[in-house]
């Protein structure tokens, strides 16, 4: 699997997403800079890792959402490769237009970090292909603006055509009908704001979030 | 030329620093706020030449998220700043 991950200014968990991508397929991702305006060639995976891009400045994501690899990434995804976004990534592919929705400041106004169980509700994608529908498995959050809001008829949309992948079990950060992370609507597109990377080794207390990269290693190849 | 940009969230979008401030405001004894909406001014110097069509088409592609947010645009010669 040759995957690459994107740093913007500001991200802090590429390093670890590096880490969890190498440990499960064997091959080191390839980092690429936000500046740069070109993808290597023959990805099967894009990462965007999790952090504070451009200091949130305006809202989060907004604008590494509009800075030049993003345009690179927008076409990847439209030819079919498999782009993951954790966290602050999620708000970027939100901001991008790649997902339907917005993430806005949570609920409560508290960053949250914090182990939290999530609900697996598709099971079949490219992404959660090693976890069963209806499960449930713990991932750690930590952000503040992981509230997901979309209008009605969005998220009805989302749930209808099993877009939903991933749902916290209970309160988290006020987001609409629960939703931790979606799917785009040819499948090749996953946001997420829970860290995978983070719960993917034995040091770390679990291993939930390996399978994630596990699964994703299995429908790539 | 100066352009203002007013930047607020859409109604029925739940507003929660809007929430804490009307709370804050109770708090501190001031009876009869009804709502509390937080947004954003955004301050542009503009080029004359700067067509209004151009500062809409900046709104809706940086400076609001229209999934969630309005904008709002006023364009005045040298607006008149309050004196404290």
């Amino acid at each position: 699997m040759k995957s690459a991950v994107i740093v913007f200014p500001g991200s802090n968990c590429d390093r670890d997403l590096a880490v969890a991508l190498e440990k499960t397929s064997g091959t080191a991702p390839i980092m690429v800079w936000h500046r740069d305006t070109e993808l290597p060639q023959g990805l099967d995976l894009i990462c965007l890792p999790g952090g504070f891009s451009y200091g949130d400045y305006l809202r989060s994501g907004a604008m590494a959402a509009r800075s030049p690899v993003l345009r690179a990434v927008a076409e990847a995804a439209e030819k079919g490769t498999a782009v993951l976004g954790i966290c602050n990534d999620f708000q970027i592919l939100t901001e991008a237009g790649l997902l339907p929705g917005a993430l806005m400041r949570n609920a409560g106004l508290h960053y949250i970090c914090r182990e939290v169980p999530l609900k697996v509700e598709n099971g079949a994608s490219a992404f959660t292909g090693r976890y069963e529908a209806g499960e449930e498995i713990v991932i750690p959050v930590a952000h503040h603006d992981g509230n997901f809001q979309a209008d009605a008829d969005t998220l009805d949309r989302l749930e209808g055509e099993g877009r939903v992948a991933f749902r916290y079990s209970g309160e988290c950060n006020g987001s609409a009908r629960d939703i931790a992370g979606i799917l785009n609507q040819k499948g090749n597109v996953l946001g997420m704001m829970p860290h995978p990377e983070r719960m993917s080794e034995a040091a770390h207390g679990r291993t939930d979030g390996r399978r994630l990269f596990e699964g994703i290693l299995e429908a790539l190849g | 030329m100066k352009t203002r940009v007013y930047v607020t969230l859409k109604n029925g979008v739940l507003d929660p620093q809007g929430k804490a401030i009307h709370h804050a405001l109770e708090g501190l004894g001031f009876a009869g706020v009804n709502d509390v909406r937080a947004g954003k001014l955004i301050e542009l110097d503009l080029d004359p030449s700067v067509a209004d069509a151009d500062v809409e088409a900046m709104c809706r592609k940086l400076l609001a998220n229209t999934v969630i947010e309005n904008f709002r645009i006023e364009r005045a010669a040298e607006p008149q700043e309050a004196q404290a």
